[in-house]
């Protein structure tokens, strides 16, 4: 499983970053988090407000600092 | 009427909140509320608490609206407009789509990939920080009713008008090519509609997180406008923005666009600017100024549009607020 977090400048990118390692945690996937900040990379996501959260390429969630509860129901929708 | 200017006067203004403070500097710190000490006190408790307690209560309740707003919505909205309307509609959407000042880029590209005019995505940029509702109601609770109307109709007219003149320069050439790269595909997944619980609970959680950011620049601002209101020499304010000086204007601008603060923070400001006789006109430049163009925010927008571009942007927004000011400084006593 690939897990990104678009976003790069405010608080709130790094809330939803930590937010999804807690997640991960939780449901003991182990995977890494990884953080896009460039915004041509951003771009072709198709993403109009960060943070916004990518998994196995295809966005989950944008503009939204998720709870870790909400991620874990997503990961686990996903792994579905 | 008159119960309406009582529930302004009591919810907006808080006039029971301003003979309260009153009493507790009188009776418990023991100092006169005329005098120095005292009135800077007064001020900074009353304004930083009928502040924080609006803007709680506003973030809620627009923070509600908003969420019938995500920009993917408003793409789709504005991409059925055309001309003048298109950035009419553009500027009134700025007022209520939420978005932070980080999402500027990816709003950009994702406005003007879905092929909206440039003219209507600057439009959209410029009403966005600078006219929003929770600023009309705070305004309101400042400076009266008439002048938050005539504020948010000027923004609106500064949106359209500049938006309406970079459209017209045929500055796409400026933008980066990237911008107009076809995306992969579109995240439009926000946009399935929200049960009125997940409103509620999207609300709360922007009036926790936006408060928990701007309650510092609250503060900041009251401070110094409760320094300005009675520690600053009096003939040092009329000499520097007084309301006779035609720099006055053009010296609140030069100062507030580059400076960085929420709108919030600079009400204090510019309310106790207003108490002690600077022109209404010169103190909306200087908010205009501070909100509507930073250098944090020119920086990130530097990475999407070629300097000249930027250049045009903040020529056309810097005169625009200037016009604003001067004309606020002529007229503005129809208002208060």
């Amino acid at each position: 499983m690939v897990v990104k977090v678009l976003g790069a400048c405010c608080g709130n990118c790094a809330t939803l970053m930590e937010n999804t390692r807690i997640a991960l945690k939780e449901l003991g996937i182990g995977c890494e988090v990884e953080k896009v900040t460039d915004f041509a990379e951003i771009a072709k996501y198709g993403v109009m407000s960060i943070p916004a959260l990518v998994i196995d390429d295809r966005v989950v969630s944008s503009g939204k600092v998720l709870k870790p509860k909400d991620i874990m129901k997503i990961l686990e929708g996903v792994a579905r | 009427m008159a119960v309406f200017g009582w529930l302004n006067d009591q919810l907006l203004k808080m006039e029971w909140l301003w003979s309260l403070v009153a009493q507790l500097v009188e009776h418990v710190f023991g100092l006169d509320v005329g005098s120095r000490l005292g009135g800077s006190i007064h001020f900074f408790i009353y304004d930083s608490i009928k502040i924080l307690v609006l803007l709680s209560a506003l973030i809620f309740g627009i923070s509600y609206i908003q969420s019938f707003f995500p920009p993917e919505r408003t793409k789709k909205i504005l991409g059925r407009f055309h001309g003048i309307g298109a950035n009419v509609l553009g500027a009134l959407l700025g007022t209520v789509t939420p978005f932070c000042s980080c999402s500027s880029i990816p709003l950009f590209i994702g406005f003007t990939n879905a092929g909206l005019p440039l003219g209507v995505t600057f439009s959209f940029l410029i009403s966005s920080p600078l006219v929003d509702l929770a600023s009309l109601i705070l305004i309101a609770g400042i400076f009266g009713w008439a002048t938050a109307i005539a504020y948010v109709v000027v923004g609106i007219v500064l949106a359209v008008g500049a938006g309406t003149i970079i459209g017209a320069s045929g500055a796409e050439k400026y933008v980066e090519p990237f911008v107009f790269n076809r995306m992969r595909g579109s995240a439009d997944l926000d946009y399935q509609a929200l049960s009125t619980r997940e409103r509620l609970a999207y609300a709360r959680d922007e009036a926790v997180g936006i408060l928990s950011k701007v309650w510092i620049y609250v503060l900041v601002g009251v401070g110094i406008g409760a320094a300005i209101h009675n520690w600053i020499p009096q003939t040092l304010i009329a000499a520097v923005l007084g309301q006779d000086k035609w720099y006055s204007v053009l010296l609140a601008t030069v100062v507030g666009v580059p400076m960085y603060a929420d709108i919030f923070g600079t009400l204090p400001i510019a309310e106790a600017l207003v108490a002690r006789g600077v022109g209404l006109g010169t103190a909306l430049s200087f908010m205009m100024g501070v909100t509507a163009l930073s250098l944090p925010s020119l920086v990130l927008l530097k990475r999407v549009v070629k300097p000249r571009l930027l250049a045009i942007f903040v020529g056309i927004v810097t005169v625009g607020i200037m016009i604003i000011g001067y004309a606020f400084n002529a007229f503005g006593h129809l208002f208060i």
